[in-house]
């Protein structure tokens, strides 16, 4: 079993009153209530959490992309991945992802991408989201109709572009290329580990069946919702002959860990409310552009998450309505361990997305709660799935050749260390060709 | 009458409704599509012969795969027009089907006897922008679409079968469809640079709009003008986008006095 610590980056200071006096925390949420000044703390206070949890020894640091989103303040991904290459160790860094239509040309992911991976030595998880409508049709434009098809060219694209062995041309139907030619190309051969991460669409299952990628399922609606998807989409591999193997699947869930369950609720229940009922305020008009979803994936009946029934459905929830539906499994690590190990195994993943930082969630509880479960529940679940291989994880660079920061002159001035030697220098001059 | 034409090499597949007798009238609609309850076509058959074609991605119209742009949807409507044997025509559109007639006038500048376009998208005034009627919640869409949201007329066009589910699906998996292909030429923004083509049109054009239009106020009426030489501008009372809905003994009298004038 692999644990993946994922980071929205929610905008932690929204007014009390946000619901009422505006529609959407989404696509035209007014700028003024974002001041750059709290957000310099909170993407520092959010890289000092990420950091923590490689030290707790998490296998994976998530992060995603979103746009307009006063709870997803990451339009860049790649930036913050980057930001943890230099003070992490240990964990792979999976970028969940970039919207691959949006970039004109794709190659910037591939380009993006391929920098991450190298200068990680190796860690990255290449997470390709069609991306949401709010997203990609309300916040970049692109023409719903049309996302898709332009989607699946920027993949096709990207992959090419890290496994040719040659410069080449592409005439696509969106992007024409004279010289693809990527420099640098990626660490992992021939590329990283893809992941799809997906809202339900059933199209989406296809793809990943067909190029044995893996399937996110990044849903805040917890284990029994997502038990729906989770079906679908092994019913999609069952039919297809593919292994049902648990690493094949990742999924989303929220969790929170305290002493006890009673201290849970007393620590993390104004956070919960804070995201569910104020974070996931989102306008219905933007949840689903004409186009955005293709009629299979109507009719198959999986609503997405934002939208006026799915925000209908949560009007006033409490504390013990997240715990009954499962949005949040929460308590003492010993309740945490049962209701998880049962969630996993229900739907037979793998490879959990674990939300410990949501909503207004401080520092603090934040780093209690990460810690509790890295120290009191992780190491009971690590027995899940012991007969299967994980193949969708990255393959990193042995320890011996991973580079580590050099400790900066005003440090090493203390330390009494050094910046990097004339010898490691040498080493490395002499195994250049 | 309804009709079925194949297009192409079976590329496309038509379905149209076609009514009256006279000289050919081409009428293009809008984004939301025919409703099937469309008594000004019939209004205007007593002066024409009507062909109303619905796009493809539109009702049984298929082929909607072939379009991804004004180009294409403009070289269709002459594809059609070839099959049909009326090379030129009187060519009414309302909303996107305005949008798209011009461009069928601007590419081929004999194709249109007259224009007349109506509440027509294919500009855009930073000074008055045009909502974005893809994200309005449906309670809130007879409001923009017509002079009296209150109306029966309105009140029906816009009702939802809630209390049916399956078929509440299945409308929604049409609007969504028609939609999709409207986005084609609307999405983000309704503008695919037709004022640069748009000084092609040599038909007589009149620019007829809903004096309380909403969603494409009568200030792109205007607009249009400065574009096409030989147009002007009419407006009609106690009208909103969906004019020919609203008032539709106005609406006839309007066009069929341009064309017959």
């Amino acid at each position: 079993m692999k644990f993946t610590w994922f980071h929205l980056m929610p905008y932690r200071y929204l007014p009390e009153d946000f619901k009422q006096k505006y529609r959407s925390v989404w696509v035209d949420i007014p700028r003024d209530l974002y001041d750059p000044r709290v957000g310099h703390r909170l993407y520092n206070d959010y890289l000092d959490q990420l950091e923590f949890a490689d030290q707790m020894g998490f296998d994976g640091l998530g992060v995603n992309e979103h746009h307009q989103n006063a709870y997803g303040l990451m339009p860049s991904p790649n930036i913050m991945a980057a930001a943890m290459t230099r003070r992490t160790r240990n964990a792979n860094l999976v970028v969940l992802g970039n919207s691959i239509a949006l970039y004109n040309p794709p190659v910037r992911v591939a380009e993006e991408f391929a920098m991450l991976d190298v200068l990680s030595g190796g860690r990255l998880v290449a997470g390709f989201p069609v991306g949401t409508s709010m997203d990609t049709n309300f916040c970049y434009g692109e023409v719903p109709a049309t996302l898709r098809e332009k989607y699946f060219e920027a993949h096709d694209l990207i992959i090419r572009a890290w496994k040719e062995k040659e410069r080449f041309s592409f005439n696509g139907k969106f992007t024409k290329l004279r010289y693809v030619n990527l420099w640098p190309k990626p660490l992992q051969q021939p590329h990283p580990p893809v992941w799809i991460p997906g809202g339900g669409s059933v199209e989406t299952w296809d793809f990943v069946a067909e190029h044995d990628y893996q399937y996110s399922f990044l849903s805040y609606f917890g284990y029994m919702a997502g038990k729906k998807v989770a079906d679908g989409y092994w019913n999609v591999m069952a039919k297809k002959g593919k292994e049902l193997n648990p690493y094949s699947l990742g999924f989303a869930q929220v969790v929170a860990v305290s002493e006890t369950d009673e201290q849970a609720e007393r620590d993390y229940a104004p956070h919960m409310d804070y995201f569910y009922n104020r974070c996931l305020h989102v306008y219905p008009g933007f949840a689903d552009a004409p186009g955005y979803r293709t009629p299979s994936t109507i009719k198959a009946g999986l609503l997405g998450q934002v939208g006026k029934q799915a925000s209908l459905i949560r009007e006033g929830l409490t504390w013990k309505d997240f715990l009954n539906e499962g949005y949040v499994i929460a308590g003492s690590p010993a309740t945490v361990r049962d209701r998880l190990r049962d969630a996993l195994k229900s739907l037979n993943c793998g490879h959990l997305m674990i939300l410990q930082q949501i909503g207004s969630m401080p520092p603090d509880l934040t780093r209690k709660s990460t810690e509790l479960f890295a120290r009191e529940v992780m190491p009971h679940l690590r027995d899940l799935w012991t007969g299967f291989e994980d193949k969708w994880s990255p393959k990193r660079l042995p320890a011996s050749e991973m580079a580590k920061p050099a400790p900066l002159p005003s440090d090493a001035a203390k330390t009494n260390g050094k910046a990097r030697t004339s010898s490691a220098e040498a080493e490395i001059r002499s195994s250049v060709k | 009458m309804k009709t079925h034409q194949k297009l192409c090499d079976g590329k496309f597949s038509v379905e149209m409704e076609v009514t009256g007798s006279g000289e050919p009238l081409l009428f293009l609609h809008g984004a939301g599509g025919l409703t099937g309850a469309d008594p000004f076509l019939e209004d205007l058959g007593r002066s024409f012969k009507v062909y109303a074609p619905h796009l493809p991605g539109y009702g049984e119209s298929t082929g909607g795969e072939h379009i991804d742009d004004v180009i294409d949807a403009a070289l269709f409507y002459h594809e059609l027009m070839d099959e049909l044997k009326i090379p030129s025509a009187y060519i009414v559109g309302h909303s996107m089907g305005g949008m798209l007639a011009a461009e069928v006038a601007a590419l081929d500048t004999r194709r249109a006897k007259k224009l007349v376009l109506v509440g027509a998208a294919g500009l855009w005034l930073d000074h008055d922008p045009i909502p974005d009627l893809f994200s309005t919640d449906l309670e809130e869409l007879p409001a923009m679409l017509f002079h009296d949201p209150k109306s029966p007329l309105a009140q029906m066009m816009l009702a939802l079968p809630w209390d049916n589910q399956e078929l509440l699906t299945a409308m929604y998996v049409e609007r969504t469809r028609r939609f999709a292909m409207g986005s084609k030429f609307l999405w983000p923004i309704p503008d695919r640079g037709l004022k640069k083509r748009a000084y092609r049109i040599a038909a007589p054009t009149l620019l007829l709009w809903g004096e309380s239009d909403k969603v494409i106020p009568v200030s792109y009426a205007r607009e249009y003008q400065k574009y096409i030489r030989n147009s002007r501008v009419q407006t009609i009372k106690q009208a909103g986008h969906m004019v020919m809905y609203e008032q539709p003994a106005e609406f006839e009298k309007a066009v069929t006095g341009f064309i017959k004038g």
